[in-house]
């Protein structure tokens, strides 16, 4: 009897170790595989960040993906400030407030719409909103190359032709499904109960947005405003059909300065403007990321 | 004085009519029950008088305003929400607070009357809590406080007690009894549970498919049910249907016969006249299972009863009363029995019958006789 | 469900009237935005397509010209090609990456969100700034090639973005580093969604982790594969950024986009009118993506609703 328990936990000590093993050699595998491929993402960012450190000089012998063997701040003013794009000797700091004077209103402003729509197209459905909705829906899917001419003819007829304002319109109007969808989607689960506990409560339309809805919204807003300022920083279709020259956001100044570098490409200096246009929805990422996921995903799938 | 009335009301959502010409009145003070399978628009009706759905037909009085179309601020209204439909955002005191907001009344005269109704309802301790800390029972209480906050002529309740567990349900049950007989308040009250409505209500309105079927006080609708459906839907286990007919017996004493198994004919004579109303020679007898029980000399030869013997097939016993199922003919009754006389399974059981409180319904209408 | 609608019968104040619309009001120019966006804006650039515009709109009736023109033109050729291949090879790929990165990362892994956080910044950023990155890391004189030859393997080559033949797949490759990420994040939510007691039935019926995988968890995230493929497709036909900071459309034409001709025709060669044509066949492209997606969403829908 008590051999063969004995002998019982000497089998279960010889399976618990091959399975402790098998164990191992998985967790192995699987942070090996994530840590390679990690590899492969983190290289690019490594690359211009350390490169906008280093000297021009450096990085002509040593290549772009090489230890740094110096560190200096020079590039840095230079894209801010100095830098050569299409003959403008100014740097990107005017296409990078470009982009601020786009942005800050477009995402306010569709934000805020988007908010209301929501609302009224999930509380206060009247004949129709359905199909109304329906329609707002298709905007999602709404290739920019469709737009371009009426926008480019509009925006010439309100006097907002190669202006930010113009932009901002654009941006306004494009975000408008997006905005309405995220909200919409998240009212819909909001309880009608809880609206017709107001109403009797004699809380009306508006009262009922900023004393209930609003106060609910935080996720939502936050997602809203995370999708909707890293879409419109990074858009770079309409910033460059819509306006030239010096009112164009950053991402056409960009590819502009890419594609000017035609002799001796000034890595360093490249590698700090391409940060500095980077680094807004970049640090949005970073803060927001979680928020930043859920809109991917919901934007996504509908 | 009428505090409700509510006359020929009827609501269409498209083309589905939901609410097909409700008539109905509570007196002040009265407490009404609304009772009804789901679906049945109960639901539908207690919005209509909060101001909360459109009427397609039909006058709604609060007093004796014609409040058809009054907002439902203006309809001096109160109403409980099955979930609650407590601001989560706003804590306890702010939710009660904010109707009043809404209406203006001063802050001052805001603290007293929260005060007030906290006491009452012994919620003070968490006036300072958001509703998602707040448990069930507790939740179910501010509810109730934001209602009184409005010190309306009219409340109303929607399933209010539906989401809480069994005991729980049962004591916030006697809450809301004692909190009316205190207050005194007009109420109407939406239940599916009859039991709820049995013990709580003045009079009780019984709803199937949009029509009001009964009513009445909790005493007839229990014992003279208007039709097969509020026999049915009352009670429970519910009453025994039996297909039966009419025929006298010799000595001109009528009775009601029905086929048992093994070719036998139970005959149980009828009384206070029942027999003289009816139309035709066939009915549905209506039995409740508290009125069958077992053979004894305290009831065999006792006026109104009638005996009888049915299989015993299925025994189900609860604690305080044991359950059967009993073969009558072809079909399945049930018998609701007190331990000590309950019976076994497969014995053929002398059976008592109270015929005083059997109901005979009109198989053609399905109305009581 | 609606509490609006409250009927206006006689004897209500001309405020309560106007109350009553408060909402239809307040989003009304919404509805005409949107409506003058999608319809108004599709419909113009048809008829522009329709017309003899060259480096103005103009509005002289041309027919179907310019969509013969296109669909005769080499480089619209090389275009619907390259989108054919691209679409090909970035769609699956990047699913089955993305696949594999959610599976890797189900496994309960430490610092979960470390992990996804990398995997998803490229989708933060735009592809032009990404794009411009890889661009140099592609470039020989100076990026992996030059590298791996500075290692010591120096006839290593790795010159895509030059060669015309290949060019395409720098872009294929950008492509599915920053996308990725994106289906990684949609997988990841779907295998988390998964019923974890049929997971644990399948242990306990000694299904291996492979099997459970392929058998159990997997088939029932169906949709979720189907979602990811055309949020995928709808990313490539819409492929301009990416095109535009990589190789600009080259070396030559080789890697033009149906995205990038609009853009070229429309506003550098001045051929309006048929870069409003191959506008409208980047709708079309679309269109062909999602119609049947929607309709097949609106079936399974029915058919969820029906089986309760
Ligand atoms: N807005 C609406 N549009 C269409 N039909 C509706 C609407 N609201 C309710 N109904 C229908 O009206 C009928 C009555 O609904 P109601 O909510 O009043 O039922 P109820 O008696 O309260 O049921 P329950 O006990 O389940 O709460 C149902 O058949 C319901 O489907
Ligand atoms: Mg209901």
């Amino acid at each position: 009897m008590a051999d063969a328990v004995l002998g019982a936990t000497v089998v279960e000590d010889r399976e618990a170790a091959v399975a402790s093993r098998r164990r191992l050699i998985s967790r192995i595998v699987i942070y090996g595989l994530l840590g390679l491929i990690s590899v492969v993402y983190i290289v690019p960012l490594l690359v211009v960040v350390l490169n906008s450190f280093r000297t021009n000089a450096e990085i002509g012998a040593m290549g772009l993906i090489s230890l740094p063997q110096s560190f200096r701040l020079d590039a840095w003013p230079q894209a801010w400030s100095d830098f050569c794009i299409g003959g403008q000797c100014n740097g990107v700091a005017r296409y990078f407030w470009n982009s601020v004077a786009m942005v800050v209103p477009a995402t306010i402003i569709s934000t805020a719409l988007g908010a209301i729509n929501g609302y009224i197209l999930s509380k206060w459905k009247f004949p129709g909103s359905e199909i109304v909705f329906g329609c707002m829906l298709l905007g999602v899917f709404m290739p920019g190359q469709i737009a371009l001419l009426p926008w480019a003819f509009l925006l010439g007829k309100l006097g907002l032709a190669n202006s930010v304002y113009g932009l901002v319109l654009v941006h306004c109007i494009q975000g408008l499904s997006f905005t309405t969808l995220f909200f919409r989607n998240y009212y819909v689960s909001i309880p009608d109960d809880l609206l017709k506990a107001a109403r009797i409560d004699g809380a009306g339309f508006w009262r009922i947005f900023w004393k209930i809805m609003i106060p609910l919204s935080p996720p939502i807003i936050i997602v809203t405003v995370i999708w909707q300022f890293t879409g419109i920083w990074n858009e770079y279709l309409f910033g460059v059909v819509l306006n030239s020259g010096s009112n164009q956001p950053i991402t056409s100044a960009l590819v502009a300065l890419s594609m000017s570098g035609t002799t001796v490409r000034t890595y360093d200096v490249m590698s700090a403007a391409v940060l500095i246009g980077a680094l807004p929805p970049l640090l949005v990422y970073f803060f927001g990321g979680k928020y930043f996921v859920r809109g991917l995903t919901q934007g996504a799938i509908k | 004085m009428a505090s409700l009335t509510i006359r020929n009301l009827r609501k269409s959502f498209g083309v589905v009519e939901v609410l097909k010409g409700v008539d109905l009145e509570a007196n002040t003070g009265e407490f009404i029950a609304l009772v009804g399978p789901s679906g049945c628009g109960k639901s539908t009706l207690l919005a209509m008088i909060a101001g909360l759905e459109t009427v397609t037909s039909g006058e709604i009085y609060i007093g004796d305003r014609l409040v058809n179309s009054v907002q439902p601020k203006d309809r001096d209204i109160a109403m409980v929400f099955q979930s609650y439909a407590l601001y989560p955002t706003m804590s306890v005191k702010e939710n009660m607070a904010f109707g009043m907001e809404s209406r203006g009344v001063p802050k001052a005269e805001q603290e007293k009357t929260i005060a007030r109704v906290a006491a009452l309802l012994q919620i003070e301790p968490f006036l300072k809590r958001k509703p998602g800390q707040l448990s069930g029972g507790q939740r179910q209480r501010v509810a109730m406080g934001r209602a009184l906050v409005r010190d309306p002529a009219l409340f109303l309740f929607d399933e209010p007690l539906s989401n809480l567990d069994a005991k729980l349900r049962v004591d916030m049950r006697t809450e809301i009894k004692k909190l009316h007989q205190r207050i005194g308040k007009t109420t109407i009250y939406v239940t599916h549970d009859q039991v709820e409505a049995m013990t709580l209500a003045s009079r009780i309105a019984v709803m199937h498919q949009g029509e009001v079927q009964q009513f009445a006080d909790p005493d007839t609708v229990y014992n003279r049910p208007a039709n097969t459906f509020v026999a049915g839907f009352m009670g429970s286990p519910s009453m025994n249907f039996i297909d039966a007919e009419i025929t006298s017996t010799g000595g001109g004493a009528p009775a009601v016969n029905f086929p048992l198994s093994g070719g036998g004919v139970a005959s149980l004579p009828l009384h206070n006249g029942v027999a003289d109303r009816a139309q035709s020679k066939k009915v549905i007898l209506g039995i409740r299972p508290e009125h069958l029980s077992r053979q004894s000399a305290s009831n065999s030869g006792k006026q109104g009863f009638a005996t009888m013997s049915a299989l015993v097939e299925v025994v189900e016993p609860t604690g305080a009363e044991t359950m059967a199922v009993l073969k009558f003919g072809d079909r399945e009754v049930v018998g609701r029995f007190s331990p000590d006389e309950a019976p076994k399974t497969g014995e053929n059981m002398p059976l008592a019958v109270d015929m005083t409180r059997a109901c005979l319904f009109d198989p053609a209408t399905t109305r009581l006789i | 469900m609606a509490i609006a609608g409250q009927s206006v019968s006689a004897g209500t104040s001309t405020w309560d009237r106007i109350k009553k619309w408060t909402p239809v009001f307040i989003i009304a120019p919404s509805i005409l935005a949107s409506f003058i966006y999608v319809f108004v804006f599709a419909g113009w650039t048809f008829y522009i397509s329709l017309s003899d515009s060259t480096l103005l709109p103009s509005y002289g009736f041309k027919g179907f010209e310019n969509y013969v023109s296109l669909w005769t033109n080499r480089r619209w050729s090389v275009a619907y090609n390259n989108l054919l291949f691209f679409s090909l090879f970035y769609v699956t790929l990047a699913m089955a990456f993305g696949l594999m990165l959610a599976i890797l990362i189900d496994q309960r892994i430490r610092a979960e969100s470390f992990w996804r956080t990398i995997f998803l910044y490229p989708l933060a950023v735009s592809f032009i700034a990404t794009g411009t990155v890889w661009q140099w890391l592609y470039n020989p004189g100076s990026g992996i090639q030059f590298m791996v030859n500075a290692l010591g393997w120096t006839d290593f080559q790795f010159a895509l973005t030059t060669d015309r033949k290949n060019a395409i797949w720098a872009i294929i490759i950008t492509g599915i580093w920053g996308s990725a990420g994106f289906s990684m994040a949609l997988f990841l939510a779907g295998l988390r969604s998964v019923d974890p007691d049929i997971i644990k039935a399948a242990q306990i019926d000694g299904a291996s982790w492979f099997r459970t995988y392929r058998k159990v968890i997997l088939p029932s995230i169906g949709p979720i594969f189907i979602a990811v493929a055309v949020v995928l497709l709808q990313f490539a036909i819409k492929t301009f950024d990416l095109a535009v900071a990589l190789t600009n459309s080259g070396p030559g034409i080789s890697t033009t986009f149906p995205a990038t001709y609009v853009y070229d025709f429309m506003f550098q060669r001045g051929e309006i009118g048929q870069g409003a044509a191959a506008a409208m066949m980047v709708l079309a492209a679309l269109a062909i993506v999602l119609v049947p997606y929607s309709l097949y969403l609106v079936w399974r829908r029915r058919r969820e609703s029906r089986n309760g």
